[in-house]
Parts: C-alpha cells; structure tokens; sequence
C-alpha cells in the first residue's frame, strides 16, 4: 500500500470513526416532521403514507426528480448518439421463449404495483421500475425491433412524464393555490394523472438508459 | 419476547456483516466481471434491510431499479469498454469476445 | 448493545467510508462509478435508519420518499457516468485515469 493511499485509508477510517461515535452516543430525537405528515395523510387523497408524502406533501421533489430522469436522457443522447448496446441474437431460444412468456406478466406487474400504489406499498417508481425492466429483457433478447413509426413516439413517450408533472403544477398555480397543492376534492385524480404518466415515462427512459443511446435496428 | 429480541438481533448481525463483505468485495477485487456480479448480490441484501426496517416501498424500488437496472448498465458498459479496448490494441480482433452480450 | 437504529446508522456510514476510498484511491472509472453508488446506499441506509421506529410502530415515512428519489436519481447519475466513461474509453483508448502511475494490484 503506497503513502498516498495510507493517508486517504486514515482519513476515512478517522472520518468514519468521527460520524459512527456521534451516532453512537447521541440517540436521534423524534422527528415532528413525521407527526405532521402521518397525521395529514387522510386529506392528501391517498392511503399509503410514503405515496402521500411523494406526490402530495413532497411532490416539488418528485418534479425535480422527474426532471433529473429527462435530464439523463438528454445528457446521455447530447454524447452519444449510437447506441453501446449490440443487438445480438442470442444462442440459445431459452431466453427468447422466456421472455415472451414474461413480457404480458411484467406488464400486468407494472399496472398493479402502479394501481396498488395509492393504499398499499407501491406506486409509480415501483411500476415504472418493473416497465424498465422489461424494456431491458426486451432489449437483450433482440426483439426489440423497433419501426420508424414507434421511433418517432419515443420523444413523446419520455417527455409525458415531465409534461404532465409540470402542467399539474402550473394548472394549481392558475386555480390560485401554491404550487401543487391540491385541493382536497381532486387530490387522488391528480395524483392518479401525475403517476401515470410518470410511469411510462419511467419506464422509457431506464430502458434508454440501459440502450446508452439512440436505439438502432437489429444488426444480423 | 427475549427470545425473539435475540433473533432479531442475530439477524441484524448476520445482515449487516454480509453486506459489509459483499461491499468491500466488489469494490476491491481485481476482476471487474466480477466484482459487478458481487455489487447485484449487495443491492438484493440491502434490499432486504429496507424490508427489515419497514420501508417495503423503498425496498421494491432498491430491488428493481439500484439492483437490477444498475447491475445491467454496468455490466453493458463493461462490455463495451472491453470491446472497444479491444478494437483499439489489436487491429485483427473480432467483435465478439468473452464478455459480449 | 446499540437499537437497531445506531446499528445500521454505522452500517451506512461504513459503508460510504468504503465507497469514498474506492472512488478517490482506484483509477478504473468503472470502480470509481461503483463507490459512489456504494456511497450512495450507505447515505440511503443512514435515512432509513433514522426512520425507523420500531417493530410495533409506522415508519416515518418522509426518509422514505426521500430515499425512493434519490435511488431513481442515482440511477440516473450512473447511467450518464458510464455514458461519460464509454466515451472516454472510445477516445483515449483506456478507462484509467492515470495509466502512466505504477500501482501495485491489478485494479
């Protein structure tokens, strides 16, 4: 071990030892914050805490975190206009037949954790995640071919996330509340609206993500 | 209700030495390949912390998307920087070697 | 012995402690892409730890909301880094920073 990296070991470990001890004998206070969030749940719309705090108490956050996802893909597709991933056919049909098999399911998956997300563990990341996924097994299976139609909807596909989110905020903006406060009554269909359309666009864009570029045709 | 405090103290234990190792693992062994393959394994276990400390909702999206969708992304762009170091030393390789997807 | 809370607060600070070594002392960009996100986890596992309040009582749930964001976000941050370390890799026909500093393992 050279004396360079001697001394960032000893920092580290110094810094490390610095934080563990201040964790160690302070117990953390109980936080108000929660309070107030647990206890304003029944007026947020939905019935899964976590939800209600990322799309209704929270939801500034969960815009700009919709952001950062279009952000991704535009720094990604600004660098690197072809795609790093070779689509090859695979060697064996196991994994072509499998899946197929699984490309329904994972769709069906995707729409309940997404549904199931306003009372219970779930919602839209959840969802948009399973989508990724299957974009990513589609993706490596090479049946992925995508037509010039479906490469003109890809723009779209990823904006509508953002579009939505942001059409939300200024539509609360215009109705004189702050922005994305909704009003009680119509809370659960904005929330609703905002997670749909986020879960697409989530799921296009880890897919995009993945391809590392633009997405080309099936190289024989 | 002492028994099962102890149980979930060993599990704690057993938990949380596994991810340590997993980690430190992945970050210092010299095959890449590897070391990639370790870091999945690390991300389903902390997936099971977050299950553990009662965050269900940040334990599906750990799973899905820092484990999963991570794992792949890397292993894709260690494919193609081998790849292409390949392309680059030896002017006669073929695309496809060991590690291409 | 320390509550579940402290145990796995200095779980995630270890483990950003490991994933910052990795990122300042390795020269692969692919180890270095891989300590941050170790880093990563170990700040993610330090908020829902202090979010946790026991087995018999609701987590809090804003370090929740705030972990969930920043997974996606991390996510996302590797995706442009190995975008950023593909195209160093095409250009300068390596994916070490420093290839001319004698190191002594094979990282």
């Amino acid at each position: 071990m050279t004396a360079g990296r001697g001394f960032v070991l000893l920092l580290i470990v110094l810094l490390v030892l610095v934080l563990a001890g201040i964790i160690a004998l302070v117990t953390p206070d109980k936080a108000r914050l929660a309070d107030l969030a647990i206890a304003n749940v029944p007026q947020s719309g939905v019935l899964n805490p976590v939800t209600a705090v990322l799309l209704n108490f929270r939801g500034y956050d969960t815009l700009l975190e919709v952001a950062v996802l279009f952000l991704a893909i535009v720094g990604i597709w600004s660098m690197a206009r072809h795609a790093r991933v070779w689509i090859k056919i695979p060697d064996t049909p196991v994994l072509v037949v499998f899946v197929r098999l699984l490309l329904p399911l994972m769709v069906i998956a995707a729409g309940y954790l997404f549904w199931l997300g306003a009372d219970f563990p779930g919602g839209a990341f959840q969802g948009g995640a399973v989508l990724g996924g299957m974009g990513v097994l589609w993706v490596a299976a090479a049946l992925w071919q995508p037509p010039a139609s479906f490469r003109r909807l890809l723009r779209p596909l990823l904006s509508l996330g953002i579009l939505a989110f942001t059409t939300v905020a200024l539509l609360t903006l215009f109705m004189g509340y702050n922005l994305l406060q909704y009003p009680p009554a119509q809370a659960k269909t904005l929330i609703i609206i905002i997670e749909g359309a986020a879960v697409l666009s989530i799921g296009a864009t880890l897919t995009l993500l993945f391809i590392g570029g633009f997405p080309k045709k099936r190289e024989d | 209700m002492g028994i099962t405090m102890t149980i979930i103290d060993l599990l704690d234990l057993v938990l949380i030495i596994t991810l340590l190792v997993c980690a430190w693992y992945a970050l210092t062994t010299p095959d890449l390949f590897n070391a990639v393959i370790i870091f999945i394994a690390f991300g389903l276990l902390v997936a099971l912390a977050w299950v553990r400390l009662q965050a269900p909702d940040v334990a599906m999206a750990e799973a899905a998307v820092g484990s999963g969708l991570t794992g792949a992304l890397l292993l894709s762009s260690l494919s193609a920087i081998r790849r292409l170091q390949l392309k680059q030393t030896d002017q006669h390789a073929s695309p496809d070697d060991a590690t291409a997807k | 012995m320390l509550e579940s809370t402290q145990l796995y607060a200095i779980a995630g600070i270890v483990l950003f402690g490991m994933g910052l070594y990795a990122l300042i002392v390795f020269p692969h960009l692919l180890r270095k892409i891989l300590g941050m996100n170790i880093m990563g986890t170990g700040v993610f596992m330090v908020f829902v730890a202090i979010g946790y309040r026991g087995l018999d009582e609701l987590p809090d749930p804003v370090p929740h909301a705030l972990v969930i964001t920043g997974i996606v976000v991390a996510v996302c941050a590797t995706g442009l880094a190995l975008a950023l370390a593909t195209q160093i890799g095409i250009k300068t026909g390596t994916a070490r920073l420093t290839p001319d500093v004698e190191e002594d393992d094979g990282s």
